[in-house]
């Protein structure tokens, strides 16, 4: 009778409660993109309120300068791209706002799981809800700014890649600014800045694909400067939480 | 096979005023320790300074007698804390909350587990509501059952007993009285009285505040 001492019973529960650091930091992983999914989904006005900020200020711009076709077609570029940044960093603020807010955050921080890794699937979450769709419909309201033929799919694929990066970028400041109640505005002066250079690259792209010229530079500067930020993000964004949590 | 938390010389300071010195601590499995203290004493931040949650304090941390940077993961892995906001999404059913709970515990994917860590808390039959439209007794309970979800060894628990009824609270008691007794060790702030055992054990805080009043 092996187990019924009890005194033996205790030690073998000692034993399985107390445990190595092991690994499931691919569950772990896969279970925050998930959950993160399902939260956005389900909460639609705040996936949806980037996308409408785009629309309406692309909308509005034939109707405050003009309907010339060749004015907005030189115009384009840069509104489009800007509209689209603007939009992002709008939803920047509730990326870690509700999780800070009920808990959850410090539970991330407690989780014995790499914290750079599960931040990264946030993000993604973000990029793949926030930036994905505005790069879609971004040749949509070229049509209305008379984009010319032929750099749609520069215009899209440049968002795509470029608001990736905004979205590593933007977690940092959401990180560092989480603890605020109003840490909104500081939030943009905080990101906006490292913006600019995404923002060069990206307009750029579309602007050299509307003259003619080779849009590979910038592209590729555009995946270079994603490049960095994937690798250098997590773990800035790890750190701005720590920060954040401490205060 | 040890489970010991010690602290040397812990130091506080908020806006300031010492919320405690020279704090030596010692706690080992089996013990339920309660850190007792009125309002404002620093019983949270204590609590945050030894589950590795906040780094701005004086003193050394031990877990295991190994100083607590080199041993960080290997406490966060034997680590289950529950803090004053339950950690609940609002928007997703208690499943759903336990289901990541347990996914970043590093712990298998369990269904039934979690079934019947919901049944353990008295939520049979609102595992498929969202999360905010139960009570906050029972989004507190949705909390409370990651203590049978997920096995921890060293619990750390920050009021766990608010908004919970009578029954709950005697439920809680006992399984904090059980996890004791199979070798596991709790350390909890509650104004609720525990009910005075061996493995129960005090910590006053705030003393030195008054002292100085006085």
């Amino acid at each position: 009778m092996p187990n019924s001492d009890p005194h033996l019973v205790q030690q073998a529960d000692a034993v399985r409660l107390f445990r190595e650091p092991e690994g499931g930091a691919g569950v772990a992983i896969r279970a925050t993109l998930k959950r993160d999914l399902v939260l956005l989904m389900r909460r639609r006005s705040e996936v949806l309120n980037p996308l409408v900020f785009f629309a309406l200020v692309i909308t509005l711009f034939p109707i405050g300068i003009s309907p010339d076709p060749e004015l907005l077609a030189t115009i384009a570029p840069g509104l489009l791209w800007v509209a689209a940044l603007l939009a992002a960093l709008l939803s920047l603020d509730s990326l870690f706002r509700s999780d800070y807010e009920d808990g959850s955050l410090e539970q991330l921080l407690l989780s014995p799981q790499p914290l750079p890794a599960l931040v990264l699937a946030k993000v993604a979450v973000h990029w793949l809800l926030t930036g994905l769709p505005l790069a879609l419909m971004a040749p949509i309201l070229g049509i209305m700014l008379a984009l010319p033929a032929g750099s749609y799919a520069v215009l899209a694929l440049s968002l795509a890649l470029g608001s990736a990066s905004l979205s590593l970028i933007g977690a940092i400041g959401a990180a560092l600014t989480v603890g605020l109640s109003r840490g909104g505005v500081l939030l943009s002066l905080l990101v906006l800045p490292l913006y600019i250079p995404v923002l060069i690259f990206g307009a750029g792209a579309v602007q050299a694909a509307i003259f003619g010229e080779g849009v590979a530079a910038h592209l590729a500067i555009l995946g270079a400067l994603l490049a960095v930020a994937l690798i250098l993000a997590p773990w800035a964004i790890a750190a701005s939480l720590r920060i954040s949590i401490n205060g | 096979m040890s489970l010991r938390l010690q602290a040397r010389k812990l130091a506080c300071e908020r806006d300031d005023r010492w919320l405690f010195q020279d704090l030596d601590l010692d706690i080992h499995a089996g013990e339920i320790v309660r850190v007792e203290g009125p309002n404002g004493s620093g019983k949270t931040t204590l609590l945050k300074i030894l589950s590795g949650q906040l780094a701005d304090f004086d003193g050394e941390l031990y877990w295991n007698e190994q100083p607590m940077r080199r041993t960080r993961q290997d406490f966060l892995a034997n680590l289950l804390y529950l803090g004053h906001a339950p950690g609940v999404k609002a928007t997703l059913t208690p499943l759903e909350n336990l289901a990541w709970y347990q996914a970043l515990a590093g712990e298998p994917d369990d269904e039934p587990a979690r079934f019947a860590a919901l049944a353990a808390v008295g939520l049979v039959g609102f595992e498929d509501l969202p999360a905010g439209q139960l009570s906050a007794g029972q989004q507190r309970r949705v909390a409370l059952a990651r203590l049978e979800l997920i096995p921890r060894a060293l619990w750390v628990l920050d009021e766990p007993f608010t908004a919970i009824d009578r029954d709950g609270v005697a439920d809680l008691e006992a399984r904090l009285a059980a996890h004791a007794r199979r070798g596991g060790c709790v350390l909890v702030t509650t104004h609720h009285e525990l009910a005075d055992t061996p493995a129960l054990r005090r910590i006053r805080l705030g003393q030195e505040a008054r002292d100085a009043e006085l």
